[in-house]
């Protein structure tokens, strides 16, 4: 009994295992039904994604359809000059250019709420830094040695890191230094509308696939209730 | 009565095809012992896993290219250009995971009520060959998503054919046609997934059930129902599957699809474990993950690989955790079958090995780290020690009398009702009264008020008496 119990704390204690050394993630607010968020997290991935980041799983129209936008609008808005509302969201950055400028190609970006998490997008577009000893000038606190220069620094403006020591060890802060064009409460709504829409880009059925689950649950409680209704019946010979 | 057109039709068919022999051999007249419980659940239910699988896997290829220019994204396509393709997907992906927990539960019930002992030799080996052939399968259409996590999972494992010596490198040069994971693999792998493997499963499903129909089912009392019979032949303590246990699966089937449509509507991902968030990321050559961890149904068996120092060794290792498990029918000496009925030592090792099997599950999921590379030695250890001294320990048993006919199990109304029963008294003992004066507005007023408090040493007696009464079912 006694190897027992060492085995079970043996077993807790694993859990403690793997210490984490990654950055505590900001959260990000997503709420796929707010379509104004939608909206405006598009427009912001068009005007400052798309220049170099495709996400070429997602049409036009489907966004138009789910968000509840007229189609008319979606390419007089939201969509850049000369997309059909049948296009996917492809980026017009020749592939050979990108490898020369930025090192790499830059990921299309259909699914990577999924891959990366809401919560790490937004912490990442938020935590960039001023760093001379980065080709362009900037580091990420979320995602060392980027190869992505900071798209947003206009609206956030420059930040630097500073390292702050208290008593449970040290941990950097990032320290806005000069502001931009949106104060940082307008920053966040900003980033957190980009992600949202990033989050409804990796699965645009999130909403309905939620919304056809209660039926189906319903159905199956329904279905359970009548199983087990037959069962007690049949199995009332049985002693 | 002259019989109608349609019966002398019906007579026809059945004339030259014996349906109705067949549907009275396995169903109709196949006696199942009258006490199958909970466990007894996920033999029929691995079965509609399958057929779920073989149906959403069918629609899933009419939309799939298996290309490794175009697979991925013509997962994505399906996901969202396909009308319900989304949920086909699901379906299929959150059904293979539900296969493995439905056949680790299925085997797990074999294990505590002896289900691979005299005269259920064959059904253990053609299940256990199933198993081989389900790991097989979902190994194979783990990389036809094309994800990060497809190509490096498939990379890892397939070049652990190359520790084998002599002829390793060519034999899984042989496995790849190519040098790394690539288009020819992805093809194979495709054919395999599909129709290959899917035949030998159907096959295996089939024998599996031929072999238990002429045996017969085992029972949570693990005695022979076929010993005692009565005038006609049928024996006493069971009852025909049809319509019994078909019944009795429907609602066993209902709770399964309560569950599964939940993860499929609700959480298909489950937190990354049926679907890892790096399979999200196309597969990339040129850029190996940080941390490569199979689904999480094969990390037992990656963490007993892992744990083992060298290469080779580990192989043998993660192969010998799968070959020990074919021997149960000849490691366990006991003769009493049923966990109800065996001695403590066998329910302590039962014990230690499900600790062991669930922690190496969760070790494989993390990185390596010192600490949990010394808990999977220790785990695997256990593991191994568990089937091969069990000729050792299952010899000393001290085991219970079994009884000559079927227990009477307490339905599922009773034991509520017994709690029922028992509950105000739980109550009393962990709660206290206690008096407080309180006035309420004017002191004229003033009463006493009385109010249940929990109790610390009432419910220590009750923790104590629980666990009393744990270890004695150990015993």
């Amino acid at each position: 009994m006694k190897n027992l119990i060492t085995l079970i704390l043996l077993v807790t204690l694993s859990f403690g295992v793997v210490a984490s050394e990654e950055v505590e993630l900001q959260e990000a607010d997503i709420d796929l039904s707010d379509n104004e968020s939608l909206q405006r997290g598009a427009k912001h991935f068009v005007t400052y994604c798309l220049g170099c980041h495709s996400a070429k799983h997602m049409r036009y129209l489907r966004f138009a359809m789910d968000v509840g936008v007229d189609q008319k609008k979606m390419l007089e808005d939201i969509a850049p000059e000369g997309a059909s509302i049948y296009d996917q969201l492809h980026s017009a950055m020749n592939k050979h250019d990108a490898e020369k400028w930025f090192g790499v190609q830059p990921p299309d970006l259909s699914l990577i709420a999924r891959s990366r998490g809401a919560d790490w997008l937004y912490s990442y577009l938020k935590s960039y830094y001023s760093d001379t000893a980065r080709p362009f000038g900037v580091n990420n606190l979320v995602f060392e040695d980027t190869a992505m220069p900071n798209p947003l620094w206009q609206l956030q403006g420059e930040q630097h890191a500073e390292i702050r020591k208290t008593i449970y060890g040290e941990y950097t802060k990032l320290v806005l230094d000069d502001p931009g064009t949106l104060t940082e409460r307008e920053f966040d709504v900003f980033v957190n509308d980009l992600v949202n829409f990033l989050v409804y880009v990796g699965e645009p059925v999130q909403l309905e696939r939620e919304r056809l689950g209660k039926y189906v649950i319903i159905f199956l409680l329904m279905f359970l209730v009548i199983a087990y209704l037959l069962k007690k019946e049949y199995w009332k010979d049985v002693d | 009565m002259k019989p109608t057109r349609l019966t002398e039709c019906g007579n026809w068919v059945l004339d030259r095809f014996p349906v109705t022999k067949f549907w009275n051999d396995h169903m109709a007249h196949y006696y199942a012992p009258k006490n199958f419980n909970f466990w007894y659940f996920f033999g029929s239910l691995a079965l509609l896993v399958l057929v779920n699988q073989i149906i959403t896997g069918i629609l899933l290829t009419m939309n799939y290219k298996p290309d490794a220019k175009l697979a991925f994204d013509s997962v994505e396509y399906i996901m969202r250009d396909v009308p319900w393709g989304w949920l086909v997907r699901y379906m299929h992906s959150t059904g293979a995971s539900a296969f493995f927990i439905v056949i680790y539960l299925h085997m797990f019930r074999a294990l505590i009520y002896g289900s691979f002992k005299h005269p259920r030799e064959l059904i253990w080996i053609f299940g256990m060959l199933l198993f081989v052939a389900l790991m097989a399968e979902a190994f194979m259409g783990y990389l036809l998503p094309w994800g990060q996590m497809s190509f490096w999972g498939a990379q890892v494992i397939i070049s652990l054919f190359s520790a084998i010596p002599v002829i390793g490198d060519d034999l899984s040069l042989w496995i790849r046609g190519d040098y790394v994971i690539a288009d020819a693999t992805l093809n194979r792998f495709f054919a395999f997934h599909v129709i290959a493997v899917p035949l030998v499963l159907v096959m295996l499903v089939f024998m599996h059930l031929v072999a238990l129909h002429e045996v017969g089912s085992n029972n949570p009392d693990g005695i022979e129902i076929k010993e005692s019979k009565d005038p006609w032949g049928h024996p006493v303590d069971g009852i025909p599957f049809h319509p019994y246990y078909t019944v009795k699966d429907l609602v066993g089937v209902g709770v399964f699809l309560l569950f599964f449509a939940t993860v499929i509507f609700y959480m298909p991902e489950v937190g990354g474990y049926f679907l890892e968030h790096a399979n999200f990321i196309p597969a990339d050559p040129m850029k190996t993950p940080e941390h490569i961890a199979p689904v999480w149904y094969f990390t037992p068996f990656y963490s007993i690989l892992r744990a083992i120092p060298d290469k080779f060794a580990g192989v043998i290792g993660m192969g010998g955790s799968i070959v020990v498990l074919f021997l149960m029918p000849w490691l366990d000496r006991c003769k009493v079958k049923s966990i109800r009925y065996r001695g403590g030592i066998f329910k302590k090792a039962l014990f230690l090995f499900v600790i062991s099997f669930l922690a190496l599950g969760y070790l494989g999921t993390q990185p390596v780290t010192p600490v949990a590379t010394t808990l999977a030695r220790l785990f695997t250890t256990i593991y191994f020690g568990f089937f091969l001294l069990m000729p050792i320990y299952t010899r000393w048993e001290k085991t219970k009398p079994v009884p000559k006919s079927l227990t009477k199990v307490q339905s599922l109304e009773e034991q509520l009702h017994a709690l029922e029963e028992q509950l105000p008294a739980l109550i009393e003992e962990i709660t206290e009264l206690k008096s407080s004066n309180t006035e309420i507005g004017h002191p004229a007023f003033k009463s006493t008020f009385f109010s249940r408090r929990p109790n610390p040493q009432g419910m220590v007696h009750v923790m104590s008496r629980l666990a009393k009464k744990l270890k004695g079912s150990l015993d």
